[in-house]
């Protein structure tokens, strides 16, 4: 008898008699219909348009609906357009929305209210301000028709509506899309599968999203961001958790159901744990980029930057990111590994050290200072700037790291002052591979330099003008022909290096079943076992 | 009438301190590196779009324009509006006082309850091994990181027993059993370094005073040990160990940062960080006026509170 107890069953007996007094058990706190997540960062800024966030994309997705969608297969699948049609000069596309679709205050969707959320995103979205530099007009025709006219064709109207990640073509009622562009909407109505609770909405703590019982679901299977929407639960809430490990504990005890983003060092821990599936919903994952200021001595000089490149090599940047290499690829792809455009050309990936010193050399490089941004808030972002530090010292460069936050490492790359005046010459960065899977929507080959390019302000006309190329090229084979020649062309003159491609599993509870593979975390689709 | 006299000074004597504290909460932020504009813009925008949101916002106003436009308001009692999130600053501060109020309260009610009568005990059998494990136990709350016990009650009393819940806060309205059960955790966890201060003050204090003459006179009188010890030295000594318990529950805000952290409790000190590290001043600015009032008022009260275990400090 005395051999059954431990000294665990004492204290644990004992101290249950206090728990036991305040509070049930913690998992019946747990409703099957709820779903408690805890993402990757908390949502603070609800207007999907105000920012390029993901946070605002995700918070988006629940309660707005967009014509066209992306499915897994990366084919653009009609959304909330029941029937559309191109004239054969392709110059007119005519787009019929489906019936029923109505706004959570009621309110049907209308053509009224799709002209001028296109029109409001398109001020904020880069692939959005080029489509429409090449629209005529955008008119309706009747309550769910409208006509979107080009001046001249344009091979990437239907991309455009069906983009995937930030900033996505969000239809909103005509009365909240008259806001102007950089006034965040104060009113959440879409006509989403989810309704948004923003009376529970606590910024930087927890959003609350409830069923829309009015949601007219497409009749077909989720796919992607594509297909039907028919949401299992009847609540979801985003909690903050701003300590992974907290988090990681949170799940293991049932006190949440899904933890977007633990960090890779974690997983084995929550992959061990009785309840719990670490599982990868996100196959495109994240791709993270080294990029040089072209404005900035030395990086001004393309032999520099190649040297560079042939310094680095991605296998060490990827094992201080991410550690394990079950979760990572190396690639020189540009638009993502296993996207459409995918592609190799342009560099193997490995260092060569000799020809990075030879570089060097016929650059001209003296000596001067490199000074490396570093934000240290987690692995993914300082990992990268340590190894590169160390290739670089190794052949010959003068490297200052400079360590900060995100927030001032922001705030620092906007500056396009020499590095004596609080400038910068390079840095490390991770984005989703949606982002960049599209010439046009991937920021990093914008080479407008300092005259409304992106951070780093490359410069180069032939870039430029393929990318001009790639968006009025109508077919996929030619697309993907441009997008070859776009890579090659950003090697050459080295826009920024690719530092590979990595995923970041989900860990969830095993009660949740049919998650949908997506760039992004959906809870359509999602059931709850008890 | 005393006590009136020193309330109506000392609120008095607020103003300059909190109009320095708004000074240097504006200042402090400007000169910081760091650009809300270019967070708040997103990790894909451009240049232009950074502009027309830092025109949007009023921060290309030149930074005495700011601050006047911002203490005008101020005065009015209007803390702003948060850049991020677009909503009233002093909305965010109510929805997120509460956890704070919460466990900052629980915590010191807590510590003084333990800590005092470790203290005590400690002064009383001095040299005794209560004593030596007192202060032991003292030396180990100061020695731990907060962060570091907060890990070990979650490992020991959540993952292991399953008494408590990892993190959450639970608000009153869903019950004094569930209220108490989500603040056991943070309070143990923060307790342990204030328990530790009081009871080492406590020790000290009344050691200091057992060796005073009326405490001898007491005895000779033949007064039970227990009454010399808790009527007489314990009052006497009250008011070193007051204003320990008022630093104490200034210095919790520090604390309460780090276990808000650890236990996810949605208060201000989670509060504070999200806005310092996503730059957003307003907030920012409001938090550092409301503890900075807090501090003062906590300051205040302590003041007053040495005139009722010391009527010779009223008469001052």
């Amino acid at each position: 008898m005395f051999n059954d107890f431990s000294r665990r069953s004492l204290l644990k007996a004992g101290a249950a008699g206090l728990a036991a007094g305040m509070m049930p058990r913690i998992a019946r706190a747990q409703s099957s219909k709820v779903i408690r997540a805890v993402m990757h960062a908390p949502l603070r800024a609800t207007d999907p348009l105000i920012n390029t966030a993901w946070t605002g994309r995700n918070h988006g997705l629940n309660i707005y609906d967009t014509l066209f969608s992306t499915d897994t297969k990366f084919q653009i699948r009609p959304q909330m357009v029941e029937a559309y049609e191109a004239s054969a000069d392709k110059l007119t596309y005519t787009f019929k929305l489906r019936s029923g679709l109505k706004f959570h205050d009621g309110a049907p969707v209308t053509s009224a209210d799709v002209i001028p959320s296109l029109q409001r995103w398109a001020k904020r979205d880069t692939m959005g301000s080029r489509m429409m530099s090449f629209v005529a007009e955008l008119k309706p025709i009747d309550e769910r028709t409208f006509q979107l006219v080009l001046k001249s064709p344009y091979g990437q109207v239907l991309q455009t509506l069906a983009k995937p990640s930030s900033i996505m073509p969000f239809i909103m009622p005509a009365r909240l899309a008259a806001q102007a562009p950089d006034q965040p909407v104060t009113e959440f109505v879409g006509s989403g599968p989810f309704r948004f609770i923003a009376s529970e909405f606590r910024p930087g703590n927890r959003a609350v999203y409830e069923r829309n019982a009015d949601y007219v679901s497409r009749d077909e299977p989720s796919d992607g961001l594509a297909g039907g929407k028919i949401v299992k639960i009847d609540r979801y809430e985003w909690i903050s958790m701003p300590d992974f490990q907290t988090a990681a504990n949170a799940l293991i005890n049932k006190e949440i159901d899904f933890l977007e983003a633990a960090p890779h060092d974690i997983l084995p821990s929550l992959a061990a744990a009785k309840d719990v599936v670490v599982a990868d919903y996100n196959p495109l994952g994240f791709m993270s980029v080294c990029r040089m200021n072209w404005q900035s001595e030395p990086f001004n000089r393309p032999e520099i930057r190649q040297a560079v490149m042939y310094a680095s090599d991605q296998t060490d940047w990827l094992d201080a990111q991410v550690g394990n290499p079950e979760y990572y690829q190396t690639s020189a792809a540009m638009f993502g590994v296993t996207t459409p455009l995918a592609s190799e050309v342009g560099w193997n990936t490995k260092p060569d050290i000799a020809r990075a010193k030879d570089l060097l050399k016929k650059g001209g490089y003296k000596g001067e200072k490199v000074v490396m941004l570093q934000a240290t808030d987690s692995p993914l972002l300082s990992g990268s700037s340590t190894v590169t530090a160390q290739k670089l010292r190794a052949i010959g460069m003068n490297v200052e790291v400079q360590t900060m936050d995100w927030g001032s490492l922001l705030a620092r790359r906007v500056k396009q002052d020499s590095t004596a005046n609080g400038g910068w010459s390079m840095t490390h960065w991770v984005t989703t591979t949606t982002e960049l899977m599209n010439p046009l929507a991937n920021t990093l080959l914008d080479t407008r330099g300092k005259a409304g390019g992106f951070f780093g302000w490359p410069e180069d006309t032939e870039v430029e003008g393929l990318r001009n190329t790639f968006a009025l090229e109508p077919s996929a084979d030619a697309q993907k022909t441009v997008a070859e020649a776009i890579q090659k062309r950003a090697y050459d003159v080295m826009t920024h290096i690719p530092g590979g491609q990595f995923r970041q599993p989900v860990s969830h509870s095993k009660a949740l079943k049919d998650i949908v593979k997506a760039p992004a975390p959906l809870f359509w689709n999602v059931e709850k076992t008890a | 009438m005393a006590v009136a006299g020193v309330l109506l000074k000392r609120s008095v004597s607020v103003v300059p301190v909190l109009a320095v504290v708004a000074l240097i909460a504006f200042l402090l932020l400007r000169f910081s590196s760091g650009d809300p504009v270019a967070q708040l813009a997103g990790d894909n925008a451009d240049p232009a779009a950074i502009a027309a949101i830092r025109a949007r916002l009023g921060l290309d106003q030149p930074l005495p324009v700011q601050f006047l436009h911002w203490l005008w308001r101020l005065l009015q009692g209007d803390l702003g509006t948060s850049i991020v999130s677009n909503q009233p600053v002093s909305t965010q501060i109510v929805q997120r006082v509460g956890p704070t109020l919460a466990v900052s309260l629980t915590t010191i009610i807590f510590s003084v309850l333990v800590g005092v009568p470790i203290g005590v005990l400690a002064a009383w059998r001095r040299g005794g091994w209560l004593d030596r494990f007192a202060m032991w136990t003292s030396v180990t709350g100061f020695a731990v990181p907060t962060f570091a016990i907060g890990y070990f009650w979650i490992y020991l009393l959540s993952m292991q027993l399953g008494l408590f819940p990892v993190q959450g806060y639970a608000s009153l309205s869903e019950g004094i059993g569930r209220f108490l059960w989500h603040l056991t955790l943070p309070t143990l966890t923060l307790s342990l370094v204030y328990v530790a201060l009081i009871a080492r003050v406590t020790r000290t204090s009344l050691l200091e005073v057992l060796n005073e003459d009326f405490v001898r006179t007491a005895r000779a009188k033949g007064l039970p040990e227990r009454i010399v010890v808790f009527k007489h030295a314990l009052r006497n000594a009250a008011v070193p160990i007051v204003s320990i318990i008022g630093i104490g529950v200034a210095l919790l805000i520090g604390g309460v940062v780090v276990t808000e952290s650890v236990f996810n409790l949605p208060g201000l000190g989670r509060l504070t960080v999200d806005s310092v590290l996503a730059r957003d001043y307003p907030v920012i600015q409001g938090i550092i006026m409301v503890f900075g009032g807090a501090y003062v008022a906590i300051n205040l009260l302590v003041d007053i509170s040495y005139s009722f275990f010391d009527p010779r400090i009223s008469a001052q």
